[in-house]
């Protein structure tokens, strides 16, 4: 109990005093993050709504399969990208091994199936009441995606937030791909598993707990921006 | 001046759902002017052969031969479901939503809307969710984005299904004007009222078979048909 108050304490003390490791190490996950769910989401959502409509052979297997993927282990993906771009890899000669690029490309592979997966969930209740209307109105196949995603919008919000969630408290993939090196490729949770193993216990909750208030505020923030909670209005 | 997507053949068409013929074989000819209105106990196929005419339900056997290539016949033909589907978006989003689709300017398209939804009655809430609105503004507002593209045929299936005589009263009256206007109208209801009001020639299906086709007063006058006299009548048709 006392190193959880002592973390909590700790934390509010980072926080007050602008710490500038802290301060570099958050931004950095943000950036990481937010940058591998917005890569994610570009492939994720499309693909969802794409699922959704089309029918086709092997969807059925398809979207098994990307389900199965929500489930992919970060330390397994971490260390596929990390022999991919090894020196002696097939992408080698990138040098992005040891890279927040090399984080990026980990964490979009981890989290691409969890929004593609939850985004063609919400997109097939949609495409259910919209099916006959749209294939009324002679919407093409594009127009319809195009619809579906738009009006679905608030929907795939909560796929890509629930793709940020799961970037932003990953580690195993991470730490392999970026080598939780200082002023370079740290992030907060790397930083937690370092001052874990230090023993560092008081510290690591203080991480723990800026992480937490991280991944709280980037989704109030975007729930406020995009006004969900005001349905009202369109 | 653009011809027409009219006539319409239907040949020997039939729908087939889980292994039973729901639907005909149905021969009929859609053509001219004025409102048909389709009539007929529940089950008795209204829903499905308007579905068939308008390209919504995947035909068995039989052909269904419009006077316009395919692309075209789509876009110059509407629909109102007898549940309006509603979009997620505003009233004058949702009226717009069909010229969009056709590529016209955003400006241009919202500037139809509104002058539709002023005459539809709608010009109020132009800026409400269309899911929010009440029943009768739904189906009001299906009608606006049926009739944005001025369709030369507009099919409704039941439009005025659960609606109360207010609400049902604004509907004929725009389906009047639209019918004035010069769109053939064919839509199906169970009031017989309304379609003494509003038919010029009436439709009768019945177990999927259309027994019965003819002008308005002939058939509220002397239906031909035991099964057409006994809807009319209010008794159960077996």
């Amino acid at each position: 109990m006392n190193d959880i108050l002592q973390g909590l304490s700790q934390a509010a003390q980072l926080v007050i005093t602008g710490d500038a490791d802290l301060v570099e190490i958050t931004a950095l996950s943000l950036q990481v993050s937010l940058g591998a769910t917005v890569i994610a989401s570009v492939i994720g959502l499309p693909l969802g709504a794409w699922l959704a409509v089309n029918r086709f052979r092997a969807r059925r297997f398809v979207i098994a399969l990307l389900n199965a993927f929500m489930g992919l282990p970060p330390v397994v993906v971490g260390l596929i990208v990390y022999v991919l771009f090894s020196r002696s890899g097939p992408f080698g000669v990138l040098g992005l091994l040891f890279t927040p690029t090399a984080m990026v490309i980990a964490q979009v592979i981890i989290i691409t199936p969890i929004i593609a997966s939850v985004a063609h969930q919400a997109i097939r209740e949609l495409w259910a009441d919209y099916h006959d209307l749209l294939i009324s109105l002679n919407a093409t196949r594009g127009q319809r995606i195009r619809t579906l995603l738009w009006d679905g919008r608030r929907a795939l919000m909560t796929a890509s937030l629930a793709g940020f969630g799961r970037a932003i408290g990953e580690v195993g993939a991470i730490m392999i791909v970026g080598g939780n090196i200082d002023h370079a490729t740290r992030v907060l949770t790397t930083a937690i598993a370092l001052e874990t193993g230090k023993g560092e216990f008081g510290m690591a909750l203080a991480l723990g707990f800026v992480l937490i208030a991280v991944a709280v505020l980037v989704n109030l923030g975007v729930h406020f921006l995009s006004r969900t909670e005001r349905g009202s209005r369109w | 001046m653009v011809s027409s997507i009219l006539p319409l053949k239907i040949e020997a068409v039939t729908v087939r759902r889980g292994g039973r013929q729901i639907l005909g074989p149905i021969d009929w000819v859609l053509d001219g002017q004025g409102l048909t209105i389709l009539m007929g106990p529940n089950g008795s196929g209204k829903t499905t052969f308007l579905r068939v005419m308008h390209g919504l339900e995947r035909v068995g056997r039989g052909q269904i031969a419009w006077n316009a290539a395919a692309g075209d016949v789509r876009a110059r033909q509407a629909f109102v479901f007898q549940t309006p589907i509603m979009m997620r978006r505003s009233v004058l989003d949702s009226i717009a939503y069909p010229l969009l689709l056709d590529g016209v300017a955003r400006q241009k398209a919202m500037t139809e809307a509104e002058a539709l939804a002023a005459q539809m009655g709608l010009g109020g809430l132009l800026n409400q969710p269309a899911q929010a609105i009440s029943g009768g503004e739904k189906q009001k507002l299906a009608l606006a984005r049926a009739l944005i593209r001025a369709p030369d045929v507009l099919f409704l299936d039941e439009p005025c299904a659960n609606l109360d005589g207010r609400a049902t009263k604004e509907i004929e009256r725009i389906l009047t004007e639209v019918r004035a206007g010069g769109t053939r109208i064919v839509m199906s209801t169970h009031d017989i009222g309304q379609a003494r009001r509003l038919a010029d020639d009436i439709l009768f299906l019945h177990h999927g078979r259309l027994i019965e086709t003819g002008p308005k007063a002939a058939f509220f006058e002397a239906p031909k048909t035991p099964e057409a006299t006994a809807h009319l009548n209010g008794d159960l048709i077996p």
